[in-house]
């Protein structure tokens, strides 16, 4: 019931579940023999911004749009492609059904 | 007979005609109460939902069912109609079920506020009818009239928020798209009713030559078909009706496109499935020729999907974007199987595809009743206008944790499964494929990680200080995805031998399909 078997290879997410168990119970233990100095509601737990004052949310607000801005800009060419691709018109919407459908045609038209 | 043979006996029809006619009964009933319409919504699924259950049970113990509308005797020359029902067809009619009742639990919190919900009822019925109908027909005509019936319905319920200028512009180029693949698979109709003189799909894949007008329909149904399910790149459409249509319908619209692609397997592997192995050109079997060309198409899905997912800020149309990379990976699955045919990885990489049907619909269904409550909760769309919700809406987060590691392919919940299959089945075939599948599951992790960040994550913005959770029944509808997504990780061999396989065995045993039909009546 809970070993998957793909004919080259298994899974069993039972297994997995205690792999994953025992790691986190082991690291559990290690993290015991630490010393706990960490104590709530002092200077420990505020932010230290080198001095500055910490910023309201809205400035800390870190938008959706300036993530993965390094993978977005080394990869512009591409975007550029894909954004010209995607127009909204919807003659173009037709236009690539008609394109893909001339293509496979011609595959299996001169096979 | 007793009375539950005779429900069994009549259930195909009565798996229609049951949201048919409660489609048309909603008005009159909403006009009772609001509650008693979606109650009766609720329970004319839940009845239809009982139907399936016992066809299922009958297909899966004793083999495919026909069920005759009309002339019971074909001497006479009379018109008629034959549903054929398999494990394959039973499979889609069981996740086209569940959607919508999930669905119409979601709505009742989620569009309370709204007007015109006995129309919204109608019409949601009447795609689920379309479905069921899509699914069930043995009749490739009669198949082309259900997938009008859902083009039209969908097209409207795109268009519910009608005063959104974008709902509308969504459902206008929905519809002018579904309507140009219909009309095409209409013409590929033609060309087999002009050469055989028959619409039954066993019977025409029984006479099928696979002369060159057949290879012309061949095209025409994939390219249509695909185009349906949301294929790239003839995808567009996609992002722009689900980014627009309330994540509600979604499911049902999605229910409906994971049917066109229920029918682009049935015409490949049960139409088309006794001259695949017939060698064209270049000695090559007409099998590897189309599997390689659904493989690339699948690969450009894959790619084009995450890659403008991922710079989306709109949570809706990135969903519809990751929906679009998670077709790719069925029709992955689907194109290897169709290659390798006859190996054993192929039937591996085919359950994998199928299985992958079950789990696309319930992780990218998730992902939009996540996003649905968002928007239900901050009327907001934008992920740059979200921040910090984890703070109140704390099982909704928890549901959106769990969609977005099951979307991405994470161990031990049910996206890895399928995952898993294909992943080894297609490295066999080619171990490049199975590296491009990988990156894509990569990739999808960071978006929605990135939606994480954004939206739940992060300091919490003053105008969202008043958020609170999702109401009861829209948890219910995400929790019960969200559980569905843990058990089929946990359990993946229970949905695999129950279903799948039979499903994967009815599709490659098209001979049985044909004989039940060309054999028996």
């Amino acid at each position: 019931m809970f070993t998957l078997e793909s004919g080259s290879g298994f899974w069993n997410p039972i297994l997995w579940i205690l792999v994953l168990l025992i790691t986190f119970l082991l690291f559990y233990g290690i993290r015991g023999f630490g010393k706990s100095t960490y104590k709530k509601g002092t200077e420990q737990t505020k932010a230290f911004l080198s001095g500055n004052k910490e910023p309201s949310p809205e400035e800390m607000h870190i938008k959706a749009s300036n993530l993965y801005w390094g993978f977005t800009t080394s990869m512009k060419s591409l975007y550029s492609v894909l954004r010209k691709m995607h127009t909204g018109n919807t003659s173009d919407y037709i236009l690539w059904f008609v394109l893909v459908l001339a293509v496979l045609l011609l595959i299996l038209g001169v096979m | 007979m007793t009375v539950l043979e005779a429900l069994l006996q009549h259930s195909p029809a009565l798996i229609i005609a049951i949201p048919l006619l409660s489609a048309f009964l909603l008005p009159l009933v909403s006009r009772i109460h609001a509650k008693v319409r979606d109650v009766f919504a609720l329970v004319m699924l839940g009845v239809t939902s009982c139907f399936v259950g016992l066809l299922a049970s009958d297909v899966l113990s004793h083999g495919p069912r026909i069920y005759i509308f009309g002339a019971q005797n074909l001497r006479v020359p009379l018109v008629r109609i034959l549903f054929e029902v398999d494990s394959m067809g039973v499979f889609m009619a069981i996740i086209t079920m569940m959607l919508a009742i999930i669905a119409v639990i979601y709505s009742w919190s989620f569009l309370h506020q709204e007007d015109g919900l006995d129309k919204y009822y109608t019409l949601l019925l009447l795609v689920v009818t379309s479905a069921l109908g899509m699914e069930l027909t043995g009749d490739i005509f009669n198949f082309f009239v259900f997938l009008e019936i859902s083009c039209i319905a969908s097209c409207a319920l795109i268009a519910f928020w009608v005063t959104e200028g974008e709902a509308l512009e969504a459902a206008f180029k929905y519809i002018v798209v579904s309507s140009i693949g219909a009309l095409f698979v209409l013409f590929a109709i033609g060309i087999f009713y002009a050469q055989y003189n028959a619409l039954n799909i066993a019977t025409l894949a029984h006479l099928l030559l696979f002369t060159f007008l057949d290879k012309i329909a061949l095209v025409i149904l994939l390219v249509s078909l695909g185009m349906k399910a949301g294929l790239a790149p003839m995808h567009m459409w996609l992002p722009d009706s689900y980014g627009r249509a309330p994540p509600s319908i979604v499911l049902i619209i999605m229910s409906a496109t994971l049917a066109s692609f229920y029918g682009l397997l049935r015409v490949v592997f049960t139409f088309y499935g006794n001259v695949l192995t017939t060698s064209l050109r270049f000695s090559l079997p007409a099998h590897v020729v189309i599997g390689w060309i659904l493989i690339a198409l699948a690969i450009v899905s894959i790619l084009i999907g995450v890659i403008m997912a991922l710079v989306q800020t709109d949570l809706l149309r990135l969903i519809g974007y990751a929906a679009v990379a998670e077709i790719g990976y069925m029709f992955l699955a689907v194109g290897a199987s169709i290659a390798a045919l006859g190996t054993s990885y192929a039937t591996v990489a085919l359950q994998g595809g199928v299985l992958h049907i079950l789990n696309d619909a319930v992780d990218i269904g998730l992902l939009f009743l996540v996003a649905g409550a968002i928007y239900y909760v901050t009327k907001k769309r934008s992920l740059d206008d979200l921040s910090g919700l984890a703070r109140t809406m704390k099982f909704t987060t928890v549901f959106f944790i769990i969609g977005l590691l099951a979307v991405a392919g994470m161990p031990p919940l049910n996206g890895f499964t399928s995952k898993f299959l294909i992943y080894e089945s297609v490295y066999q075939l080619n171990p490049i494929l199975s590296i491009i599948a990988l990156l894509g599951s990569i990739l999808l992790l960071a978006i929605f990680v990135k939606v994480l960040y954004a939206a739940f994550l992060g300091p919490e913005l003053p105008g969202l200080k008043d958020v609170k959770e999702a109401p009861k029944s829209m948890l219910l509808a995400m929790g019960f995805l969200a559980g569905l997504a843990i058990f089929i990780g946990l359990f993946p061999n229970l949905l695999l031998d129950t279903l799948v396989k039979p499903a994967v065995s009815a599709l490659l045993d098209h001979a049985q399909y044909i004989s039940m039909v060309v054999g028996g009546l």
